[in-house]
């Protein structure tokens, strides 16, 4: 949620990298450091709610409701909207609030609840869950206390409660989510929504009659559901998907998570923290294999090995049998290559966590001859979507997992509003390798951009020369004052123009940390113009300042100290 | 570096093939192998060995180092040196990956890498022999006979066999009923659970020694821990109904009498077959004991005044008594192998106490020596840990004299069994009011507490156990050294 928030801030930014920082071309160069506050003074009249959409709703609202009737009241003259969305999930909700600040007639179309997965099955009632572990975690480590000076007694917890607490999460930001749509004046329209042609879209309830609209432009963003392996029987007891997981109806003894990505290893933190044991089954030789892999290694070193967690690598579950009859769940194992039966697991619960399939069924995709692949719907750099001739589908886009490209809440937010910026006559291309992800352990670990192997790949191939850049959380002192020593960061860079080429992190906060690294990266900001930026003492924010300072770039800064003067 | 100050090299010397820590032995056969870690530590002694080796030609062996106090095995993950290429004091010569951390390992010594034992990406566990280092080129292909020789017995133990992985031929796509019978009706593999591997690497257990109580049969943290010595962490499995428990079990006690109609079996925790172990011991121990009767006015006054702030009467009398063993050390010590006398050098007090399903022993370390309100919180500690069996075997077997209380029950006076272990055990009973006549023929009532000792007599006489008992006593009556 807080990436979407601040990706739909960057929006004026979001524009192909190299831009200079400012948006607004008449600001000379040299005031950059100063030129940035005026800006943001600047924001604020015109903008109206951009930066503030969620945190001080009540009072926004008003300005926003003005500007939406002015925005949104203005039917285009041959259509019903000018912008209509399938799916009210993250990214279609963060493409309408910015459709009607650029003036555009908006509908949303919501078969399920607003908020989609992230909101409601995935990202945020996890942080609940999350928020539960670390404080746990925390409380159980004697060592940990005690370095502090602290005596707690033994911690325990109530597991309604903490069930209660993701809930109430999710249907908080639910709330907010839909009601800044209703503020804004954006038509929300219950019903599963098909395209039926070009610009028509019918939507509506099973067993009521079908409600048809046409639209300027449609964007499909209907998200993804949990992928499940065939050969795995999902009861919603005993073997479950992280729809299930999250509600944390039982928490037991012994689960095995299939699948070390993202959603498996946030979830072996909570269940370990709540005292379950946990096995990961992982298909790929090494566990959490889209890490880069020395910061995996040393994930796993933490968030591993210490932990009551076990893993069997390069092995498939071909088969998971719930838990019945007086008998536990049964998953059998084959190798990933030679496809032989390796092993049987005799579990408690098995958590499916294998990644996630695109929500694309009964879109009427077929209407205008578009053929998914793997379930994906097909699109170009702007999202414009491809038919099955390889011909661009005129004024039909599709943003999130939907189109597979980067399956990540604020991607999908980000796509959106590349999207609007198109159709409202402002050509726009993300790049995909500036957003940031994070997986939300404890320690936290986050990343942008590319890999170590996949930038010495490039370099290779592009013939440049790559170099790293290495600090440790020992060396900061907040992250000491916290007892939290333990942690990484790490910067691929290019040394002969300072380009930042990826930014990996591993420890205290790394989720909030990354964000200076993936901005400079949608900037374009060098390594030896950043360097310079002024980071608050004690912080955590020092170990990235730390990155940019340790790398040895060949040019020399942009910007002369002058614009400093003009600033005091 | 953590690398330098552990020894990673010993010597193995040409002359003495099959001693495999000979650097020791070369020099005084009769030091314990643990020594050469003494000797290697400081750098002066190692090269003045090496100079007078030089005369003769060494090979040493490159041992897995301990890179850090839990570390129990390490990978290679890479060796920087190759075999054949020279080393100088200091440089770096392998890559070790440790539970914490990657490392490198350096030398201590010249010479050329002469082979490597465990290559890339293999583990080994801590002490045994990754590479051998010859001193001088001429002997690097020595080395490598060696090491040859040396492959088939060191290597086997050093890479560790991977689990049991009994693959139930289960086919990979089989029938909706199928599946669940394919499974049961093999022999039942090992089931055990993330957290108990772990544990049963820490604690060096052999996993197929244990037979597993958890749901299903499987092994869990609690059997393992069971079986390392410390307690079970779950409380023993509640007794199952009798009928349906009657029949396997008389089934296997053929010889014992048949049981009485209605009664039920309830088999012994690994904790409880631990203590029957240590009891049916304790009748090897030729013991007697020695009572004394104390007066406790002074300390239960003393006891008014320090419990508000945690101390509690164990760790009064815990104290005492470690301060008394300090004067009479002979019953602070152990008779270890029935020929001689082992004195402890510290006082370390073992508590018996009742746990649900069995009894603990956690150690009040140095109590002679520890003030009075730092044992009392360490002994909060440790109690609470014993409770939730959460207690370091080092926690509980360590103590070189036990004390057990039971006057909280009202108990006057016991007897207390004497287990190996230790020489000595005090059983303390409840301070009651008593009349008592003084020396001049007075009558009056005192606070009076019974202590029994049973000592191993082997090692502690009469007298000594008399003696200790005294001072215990004069301790306890004047007890203001006790907050000292």
């Amino acid at each position: 949620m807080q990436s979407t928030l601040s990706l739909s801030f960057s929006q004026a930014s979001l524009v192909i990298p190299n831009r200079p920082i400012c948006g607004a071309p008449s600001t000379p160069r040299s005031l950059r450091f100063c030129g940035l506050r005026r800006e943001t003074f600047g924001f604020y009249p015109t903008k109206k709610l951009t930066s503030c959409r969620f945190q001080i709703q009540g009072r926004r609202i008003e300005v926003s409701a003005s500007s939406a009737v002015a925005g949104n009241g203005a039917p285009s003259k041959s259509f019903d909207y000018d912008l209509v969305i399938i799916g009210a999930g993250v990214g279609g909700h963060g493409a309408a609030l910015h459709a009607v600040e650029k003036g555009l007639k908006t509908a949303i179309i919501e078969g399920d609840v607003v908020g989609g997965t992230c909101v409601n099955r995935g990202c945020v009632p996890s942080k609940a869950l999350l928020a539960v572990s670390g404080r746990m975690r925390e409380l159980q480590n004697e060592h940990h206390m005690k370095a502090f000076g602290l005596q707690v007694s033994a911690a325990g917890y109530d597991r309604q409660g903490v069930a209660d607490h993701a809930n109430n999460l999710a249907t908080k930001i639910r709330n907010n989510l839909t009601n800044s749509m209703k503020a804004l004046g954006v038509d929300i329209l219950a019903g599963f929504g098909s395209v039926l042609g070009p610009q028509k879209v019918k939507y509506g309830k099973v067993g009521f009659p079908d409600n048809i609209i046409t639209a300027k432009d449609i964007i499909i963003a209907t998200g993804s559901v949990p992928f499940v392996p065939k050969g795995i029987e999902v009861d919603g007891k005993t073997v479950i998907t992280s729809d299930h997981a999250l509600k944390l109806e039982s928490v037991p003894d012994w689960i095995a998570i299939v699948g070390s990505g993202y959603i498996g290893l946030e979830f072996s933190d909570v269940y370990t923290a709540l005292g379950s044991e946990v096995t990961f089954i992982e298909a790929l030789d090494q566990l959490m294999p889209g890490f880069d892999p020395e910061i995996s290694k040393l994930a796993q070193r933490v968030l591993i090995n210490p932990r009551k967690i076990d893993y069997h690598t390069g092995v498939f579950a071909s088969k998971i049998t719930p838990a019945k009859d007086g008998r536990p769940v049964m998953i059998e194992l084959i190798d990933a290559k030679t496809k032989e039966p390796k092993d049987t697991l005799e579990v408690d619960a098995a958590l499916i966590a294998t990644g996630r399939a695109p929500f694309t069924n009964g879109l009427g995709l077929e209407n205008i001859n578009v053929v998914t692949q793997r379930g994906f719907i097909p699109v170009d750099e702007r999202m414009r979507v491809i038919d099955g001739n390889g011909k661009l589908v005129p004024n039909l886009y599709c943003i999130g997992d939907a189109n597979g490209k980067l399956m990540l809440a604020h991607a999908a937010s980000a796509q959106g509003i590349s999207v609007v910026e198109q159709v409202t006559g402002r050509d726009h291309v993300l790049n995909h390798l500036s957003i940031p992800a994070a997986c939300f352990t404890h320690p936290e670990i986050s990343m942008v951009g590319l890999t170590e192997p996949q930038a010495r790949e490039k370099a290779e191939k592009e013939g440049f020369k790559v170099s790293i850049a290495k600090t440790s959380f020992k060396a900061n002192t907040k992250a000491l004052a916290e007892n939290e020593g333990e942690g990484l960061a790490k910067m691929i860079y290019r040394p002969d123009n300072g380009e930042i080429l990826g930014v990996h992190i591993f420890g205290l906060h790394a989720a909030d940390l990354i964000h200076e690294a993936s901005n400079a990266i949608a900037l374009g900001t060098r390594i030896q113009d950043i360097k310079f930026a002024v980071h608050a003492h004690p912080t955590l924010s020092e170990v990235v300042d730390e990155l940019f300072k340790a790398a040895k770039v060949e040019s020399s800064a942009s910007t002369t100290p002058q614009s400093v003067k003009v600033a005091i | 570096m953590a690398v330098s100050s552990s020894s990673f090299l010993s010597t193995s010397s040409l002359s003495n093939s099959k001693s495999t820590i000979s650097f020791t032995s070369s020099v005084s056969p009769t030091q314990i192998p643990s020594l050469r870690r003494v000797v290697f530590r400081s750098t002066i002694p190692a090269t003045s060995h090496r100079r007078v080796m030089t005369v003769r030609s060494k090979i040493r062996e490159i041992f897995m180092p301990a890179l850090s106090s839990t570390m129990t095995e390490g990978k290679i993950v890479s060796w920087i040196k190759t075999e054949g290429e020279k080393l100088a004091k200091g440089e770096s010569v392998v890559v070790v990956e440790s539970d914490k951390a990657d490392m490198e390992v350096e030398t201590f010594y010249d010479g050329y890498l002469a082979a490597i034992v465990i290559g890339e990406g293999e583990t080994a566990p801590v002490g045994a022999a990754i590479g051998l280092l010859a001193e001088t080129e001429a002997e690097i292909e020595e080395a490598k006979t060696k090491s040859a020789s040396k492959s088939s017995p060191v290597a086997e133990p050093v890479v560790p066999s991977p689990p049991p992985a009994t693959s139930s031929p289960a086919p990979a796509i089989s029938q909706p009923s199928s599946p669940v019978e394919t499974v049961s009706d093999g022999p039942r593999k090992t089931v055990v659970t993330p957290y108990a591997k772990k544990l049963a690497k820490q604690h060096k257990v052999n996993i197929e020694s244990i037979s597993g109580t958890g749901p299903f049969g499987r092994i869990t943290a609690s059997d393992v821990e069971a079986a390392a010595g410390i307690a079970p962490s779950v409380a023993s499995p509640s007794p199952p109904p009798a009928p349906k428990a009657t029949p396997p079990v008389t089934a296997k006690t053929t010889n014992s009498p048949p049981l009485l109609p209605g009664s039920s079996v309830v088999p012994f925790t690994p904790l409880q077959s631990a203590l029957t172990n240590a009891f049916i011991a304790s009748l090897s121990i030729p013991a007697f004991r020695v009572g004394y009767s104390v007066n406790t006015d002074a300390l239960d006054a003393l006891y008014k005044k320090v419990k508000p702030k945690g101390v509690t009467m164990t760790v009064l009398l815990a104290k005492a008594v470690g301060m008394a063993l300090a004067q009479h050390p002979v019953v602070n010590a152990i008779c270890k192998d029935g020929k001689s006398c082992t004195y402890n050098s510290n006082i370390d007090i073992a508590v018996a106490v009742a746990i649900d399903g069995g009894l603990m022993t956690p150690v009040l370390q140095g109590a002679d020596k520890l003030d009075l309100y730092l044992l009392a919180e360490k002994w909060k500690d440790l109690l609470g840990r014993a409770r939730k069996l959460q207690l370091q075997p080092r926690e509980y077997n360590s103590g070189t004299f036990i004390l057990s209380n039971l006057g909280m029950y009202g108990v006057d006076r016991f007897d207390a069994m004497l287990t190996p272990g230790t020489g000595a055990i005090m059983a303390v009973g409840a301070s009651k009011p008593t009349v008592v006549a003084d020396k001049d023929g007075f009558f009056s009532v005192k606070n009076t507490m019974q202590v029994n000792v049973t000592a191993d007599h082997r090692i502690i006489y009469g007298a000594d156990l008399a003696a200790f008992l005294q001072t215990f006593a004069k301790i306890v009556e004047n007890p203001d050294s006790l907050t000292l």
